[in-house]
């Protein structure tokens, strides 16, 4: 079969259809999960089914498309996903983060901030803040249909008896416009605050079959304790490569005898960083030096 | 002075059989109410009715709320009922499996309740878990470990503080003391009659066990497929059986 054989961006119109008007729901209602029916794509679950279904139905031929995989762009994850959408539906491609209309993401927001107009589309794997707390789904329904909250703040209760703090780091739970409780994938809690976007934000989950969302300039609120405050945790160093002090950092190993490097997890960021001039620890020629 | 609970004519079939027929009585402030009977009398699906856990064929189950005075809990919105039900309500299971979170710690399990009602403090709500726990004579070193790693009456005990901590004016207990051997029997009654008087509880409290309501209820009520055939003051009750089936019930306590 020829690759003209499919439909723009592989899914057949009636689907994209179907998924549009879930959008839709989860941008009226804020942080609510609308049940979708989710289609088998040619990728296991767990690799972005729903993130790319999501971008699918809103792709259209004008958009530039970007993937990224914990913030880079040359991971197996994201490479896949970009070459599926290159092919299914040859729209452009980009790995810059102010020139995308699209950015289908894995784990992080970009450092960048994002524009009006842009599209910030999150793939989640388990769209139930609630779900290792309370197992039966309807429970959970209906403790969201009734605001019924308290639980969430369990979990966070046992973080700070256990270990002195609240140590949840990523998929951190956060409340939307003071209503509904919503688990924003697995992005570090350090990305939280950038929730509140000028961008759109959708949330696509293909196995649980949900698609939720965070329309532009919502109030996304991070859960706490009011003695012990949320915070925006990253690791206390600057990037190695470009100097950032302020980027979410990512700890890579460089050699068995306890050698380590700290660089930005946004490559994009880091490497636009680096064509301004902006140099860290290791970057440049004391970066050969030190793995020679 | 209005009764906490009106309960009248509350009727729940299962398809052609009878659950409870036209149970009616009233439940006074400070007032601790037996319901004893035999296996498939009834006396579960009675408490579940009150306790809006099903819902009733016929009837009413009127409740005193703090905020708005006497109102039909059964026809009550459900975000309401629910809220009630861990406020002013507290449901003691027979088995503390149904009513812990096994899968969080002791503490978690007594603050949850608060949390739920909208404490947002963390060291104040372990110190009222700590507090609660120390009330139920669990020490203050197990507070971080979880259920599991309890015995069973230590279990039951953590269950009656998570249910307690809210200060509910209204507690079911569903055989609070079953399947607990006679020795952690005795003191899980000594503890909950001390709770019960000291907070000034109502309670009901469903239980086969003759002994249980000797200890804890001040009026007893005697259920028989379905009816309630005798009822009155415990004492009375049980030293003066009128009705057939309580006398053998009476009869059928095994003395040591």
């Amino acid at each position: 079969m020829t690759e003209t054989a499919y439909n723009f961006a592989y899914l057949d119109e009636q689907t994209k259809r179907m998924i549009r008007r879930a959008i839709l729901k989860g941008v009226a209602i804020p942080g609510y999960q609308v049940p979708f029916a989710s289609r088998e794509m040619p990728m296991p679950y767990g690799w972005g089914t729903g993130g790319v279904q999501v971008t699918a139905a809103c792709l259209t031929p004008a958009d530039t498309l970007k993937v990224i995989d914990q913030g880079a762009d040359d991971t197996t994850n994201a490479v896949s996903i970009r070459k599926f959408f290159q092919r299914t539906a040859q729209v452009a491609v980009t790995e810059h983060t102010e020139e995308a209309s699209l950015i289908q993401t894995r784990h992080r927001i970009p450092e960048t901030p994002l524009a009006e107009g842009q599209i910030l589309v999150y793939q989640v794997p388990i769209p139930e803040p609630l779900r290792f707390l309370e197992p039966r789904e309807t429970e959970t329904r209906k403790m969201h249909a009734l605001e019924e909250y308290g639980l969430m703040h369990v979990k966070l209760y046992e973080d700070i008896a256990h270990n002195g703090e609240i140590s949840t780091a990523y998929a951190y739970p956060v409340q939307v416009e003071g209503r509904y409780v919503m688990d924003p994938s697995p992005i570090p809690k350090f990305d939280n605050p950038r929730l509140e976007s000028a961008a759109v934000q959708l949330f696509g989950a293909g196995r649980e079959q949900r698609i939720y969302a965070i329309p532009p300039y919502t109030q996304v609120v991070s859960l706490d304790f009011e003695d012990y405050p949320f915070e925006a945790s990253k690791a206390d160093h600057p990037c190695d490569l470009c100097g950032c002090a302020t980027s979410y950092l990512d700890e890579v190993i460089v050699d068995d005898a306890g050698g380590r490097m700290f660089v930005c997890s946004d490559t994009d960021f880091c490497s636009t960083r680096r064509a301004e001039g902006h140099r860290g620890r290791l970057s440049g020629e004391d970066l050969a030096e030190e793995l020679a | 002075m209005t009764p906490l609970l009106q309960v009248k004519g509350v009727t729940k079939r299962y398809g052609a059989r009878l659950g409870c027929g036209d149970v009616s009585f009233d439940l006074w402030p400070g007032e601790v109410m037996g319901i004893v009977g035999e296996s498939g009398s009834g006396k579960s699906t009675l408490l579940s009715c009150l306790a809006g856990h099903l819902s009733p064929d016929a009837g009413e189950v009127i409740f005193d709320t703090r905020a708005e005075g006497p109102r039909d809990v059964l026809t009550m919105s459900e975000p309401a009922r629910r809220m009630l039900g861990r406020t002013d309500w507290a449901f003691v299971h027979q088995n503390p499996r149904d009513g812990l979170r096994m899968g969080v710690s002791a503490g978690a399990n007594v603050g949850e309740r608060l949390m739920a009602v909208g404490a947002r403090h963390y060291g104040q709500i372990r110190e009222q878990a700590v507090d609660w726990l120390g009330r139920v004579e669990i020490a203050a070193d197990r507070v971080d470990d979880r259920p599991r790693a309890f015995s069973g009456g230590m279990q039951q005990r953590l269950q009656i503080a998570r249910n307690l901590v809210t200060g509910p004016r209204l507690v079911f207990m569903d055989e609070p003391t079953g399947g607990l051997d006679v020795s952690v029997q005795a003191r899980l009654l000594d503890l909950l009659r001390g709770l019960v008087r000291e907070m000034g509880l109502s309670a009901i409290i469903v239980t086969h066990d003759l002994a249980v309501v000797r200890l804890l209820a001040d009026r007893l009520m005697v259920m028989k497929g379905g009816h309630v055939v005798e009822t009155g003051l415990t004492d009375q009750v049980l030293d003066d059986p009128q009705h057939g089936y309580t006398q053998l019930l009476v009869s059928s306590v095994l003395q040591v």
